[in-house]
């Protein structure tokens, strides 16, 4: 039987979930190896103690918000360079994942003030004062995105904003570090200067959150272009079954924040090699 | 060249279409009127046509510029009367005119005679917010043909307007002004009469596609059912 | 390109003229919170580092009022498609847009540093003056240049008064730090000193990276 020819629609829908799994494998392998670094193998902080072990968790997790958010900016440029709604759908999971893996930093950071300040919240320390701003900033995309209801122009806003904010990012962080590092001298401890056993620890829990956060993204793209090629193969069949237009409108979406990829039914219908309905 | 040259226009507002392969060339000169019920797609196929949507798919030329990417070359050469006026409510008539002017390189004296010939210049030094609806459509009139444009495209023109401005109008915007005309009637024994060219419209597909003379009203009202 | 501005800004100011919209709002708005400040911080008047942030925070809020009103005529009476329609290049009406911003925020300072000055202030503004129209200048610049982006992104959503501060407001923050700081030794107590440079520098450059930012993004938010 000979393989059908791909067009144009099939390849909107390939499937995303290609290589998901090898990359799940490779994230939960790194993780535990950069546990085990972290417990056994990288020496105690002399005057943090144990404490300072959550470093491996707290600045990973921050570098890797920052470049998801950069990221995320890049592709909406691209987005709005070819209009090809793939890339505002990647922009959007990438803002998304960054913003938790914000909040994580934020959490992370502010438990380890209060472990080693006391405080739950420093203002002396211009990383964890950035993280703040900048998520402040990105929780407004999700209602943003929310309150514009034509989905082209949403997803072009949408990408207005995140490449605004990604610039924003590092000009943020260096205004902040200039009215901080003035004053007080930075106190959470820097990546600079680090003894090997640390520096090779912090390499790997990097590249173990690094795959975390790809392999999330990449489990929700999969899943979110799952949905959208079951609602064109739903109304495929629907208008297969003649049920009418006014019928299908009379169903109306709920509003949505999050990008959806759409192809008119007849675009699968003309992949199918059948006339259009 | 022809005035318009349409293949396969589609345009979706997410998941719905809000117009589908619709093909057709409209020679210069010539008018087309486009019939349809209320969220047929004549407004967008409009909007399309003025260069304020792009199209989704399939290809538009107005004047042999191809949209969205000619889009430059032919803005100017187009005059929009959409349903709203596109004026603003706080300037005068003869302010919103003006700046119209500036925009399009036109000299201001223009606007002057513009007024007069929709008989708009005694109250052209007031707001328009204290405006009838119908003196405000002639204002708009004006506004869509002060830079001269080659193309008209007309929403309703006749809308808010008495017996006596649709006459006075009709040297600029009617049949005897020569320009290629879009217009977009819910009038189908006037629409007919006036076409060369005859758009149907259901759900954003060309339910009916002739030349005037081959269509009949009946064929027209049976859109609307 | 300069008639087309030129055309735009005479439209923006004849409006606000007329209507009255955002300059009056935004000076009452600014002196009733100085009053506010007064009581809210329970002094007869401030300085220094007190004294720069009471202003800058006043001067930002009130600005955000202007913001908010900035595209609402041209969103609700279809200003935008009269303006896409017409062959001018689409930034002219970025640059007419962040001028008539900048004009009604200097004469919002016209009003408001004097009755700052007056109010809460605690030295005499004399000498520090030319010094602080300059830090207030740079600062003006970068909130009409993110003023107008914001309020362009804002304008066609559903929630636009309430998003416009929310968008607004953090990336306002380098504004204000640069602002305050610099502010900060000229309204000094004692001998008033000259802003650090730097902070003037981080202002300029941030007015330069935001400018270019919007220049080349304001296109989009256009398109219907």
């Amino acid at each position: 039987m000979q393989r059908a020819r791909r067009s144009p629609a099939d390849r909107a829908f390939r499937p995303e979930g290609r290589g998901l799994r090898s990359l799940s494998i490779a994230t939960v392998a790194a993780m535990a190896l950069a546990l085990g670094l972290v417990f056994f193998y990288a020496p105690l902080d002399a005057e943090q103690g144990f404490l300072q072990k959550i470093f491996y968790v707290h600045v990973p997790l921050a570098i890797v918000a920052l470049s998801g958010f950069v990221v995320a900016a890049l592709m909406a440029i691209a987005h709005l360079r070819t209009r090809d709604a793939r890339w505002d759908m990647r922009s959007y999971v990438a803002i998304h994942m960054s913003l938790i893996f914000a909040v994580a930093t934020l959490l992370t950071g502010s438990i380890w003030a209060k472990g080693s300040w006391g405080h739950w919240w420093v203002w002396n320390e211009p990383t964890l004062v950035s993280f703040l701003i900048v998520f402040l900033l990105y929780a407004t995309y999700q209602p943003l995105r929310f309150s514009i209801e034509d989905p082209e122009r949403q997803a072009r806003y949408a990408s207005v904003f995140a490449i605004t904010a990604g610039a924003f990012v590092p000009m943020n962080f260096i205004a902040v570090r200039l009215s901080t590092a003035y004053l007080h001298p930075r106190v959470l401890g820097s990546t600079s200067n680090l003894p090997a056993k640390m520096a090779f620890t912090f390499a790997v829990s990097l590249l173990a959150m690094a795959l975390l956060y790809a392999t999330l993204c990449k489990y929700e793209l999969t899943a979110k272009n799952a949905r959208a090629q079951l609602r064109a193969l739903r109304r495929l069949a629907d208008r297969r079954a003649g049920v009418g237009e006014a019928a299908q409108a009379a169903a109306p979406r709920r509003r949505s924040a999050a990008p959806s990829l759409h192809a008119p039914a007849t675009m699968t219908a003309r992949a199918a090699g059948r006339p259009g309905a | 060249m022809n005035a318009l040259q349409l293949e396969g226009l589609a345009r979706h507002y997410g998941e719905r279409e809000a117009l589908a392969d619709v093909s057709l060339s409209l020679p210069e000169g010539q008018t087309m009127v486009v019939f349809g019920s209320n969220g047929a797609g004549k407004t967008t196929l409009l909007r399309v046509l003025a260069t304020l949507l792009r199209p989704h798919g399939g290809s538009v030329r107005v004047f042999g510029s191809r949209l969205p990417e000619e889009a430059w070359a032919v803005r100017g050469r187009i005059g929009l009367l959409a349903h709203e006026p596109l004026l603003y409510r706080e300037l005068t008539a003869r302010e919103n005119l003006r700046l119209h002017a500036r925009l399009h390189g036109v000299g201001l004296a223009r606007v002057d005679e513009l007024l007069e010939l929709v008989r708009m210049d005694g109250r052209s030094r007031e707001p328009l917010r204290t405006l009838s609806r119908g003196m405000v459509q002639r204002v708009a009139v004006a506004r869509t043909v002060l830079h001269d444009p080659q193309l008209l495209l007309l929403d309703e023109p006749h809308a808010h307007l008495d017996p006596a401005a649709v006459e006075t109008l009709d040297a600029l915007i009617g049949a005897p002004c020569g320009r290629t005309r879009v217009i977009c009637s819910h009038d189908p024994g006037a629409g007919l009469a006036e076409a060369d060219l005859v758009l149907g419209l259901r759900a954003g597909r060309p339910a009916l596609l002739g030349a005037a003379g081959e269509l009949s009203v009946a064929q027209i009202t049976g859109l609307y059912r | 390109m300069r008639r087309t501005v030129g055309a735009l800004l005479r439209k923006e100011l004849l409006v606000e003229l007329r209507t009255l919209e955002s300059v009056p709002g935004m000076s009452l708005f600014a002196v009733t919170t100085f009053v506010v400040f007064h009581f809210a911080l329970n002094r007869d008047s401030v300085s220094g580092d007190l004294a720069a942030g009471v202003l800058w925070v006043t001067l930002l809020f009130a600005s955000i009022l202007g913001v908010n009103r900035l595209f609402v005529a041209d969103a609700d009476q279809g200003g935008f498609d009269s303006f896409l329609l017409a062959p001018v290049d689409r930034s002219a009406l970025l640059i007419a847009k962040a001028l008539a911003l900048l004009a009604y925020l200097l004469v919002l300072e016209l009003v408001a540093v004097p009755a700052f000055a007056l109010l809460l202030l605690g030295p005499s503004l004399g000498q520090a003056l030319p010094g602080l129209l300059a830090v207030l200048l740079l600062g003006d610049l970068g909130v009409a240049i993110i003023g107008t982006l914001v309020a362009a992104l804002a304008v066609r959503t559903r929630a636009r008064d309430l998003l416009g501060p929310l968008l607004a407001l953090p990336l306002f923050v380098p504004i204000v730090i640069g602002g305050a700081r610099a502010s900060s030794p000229l309204l000094a107590l004692a001998h008033p000193g000259d802003p650090a440079a730097r902070w003037l520098i981080t202002l300029a450059l941030y007015d330069l990276l935001f400018g270019l930012i919007t220049y080349g993004l304001f296109d989009f938010l256009l398109e219907d």
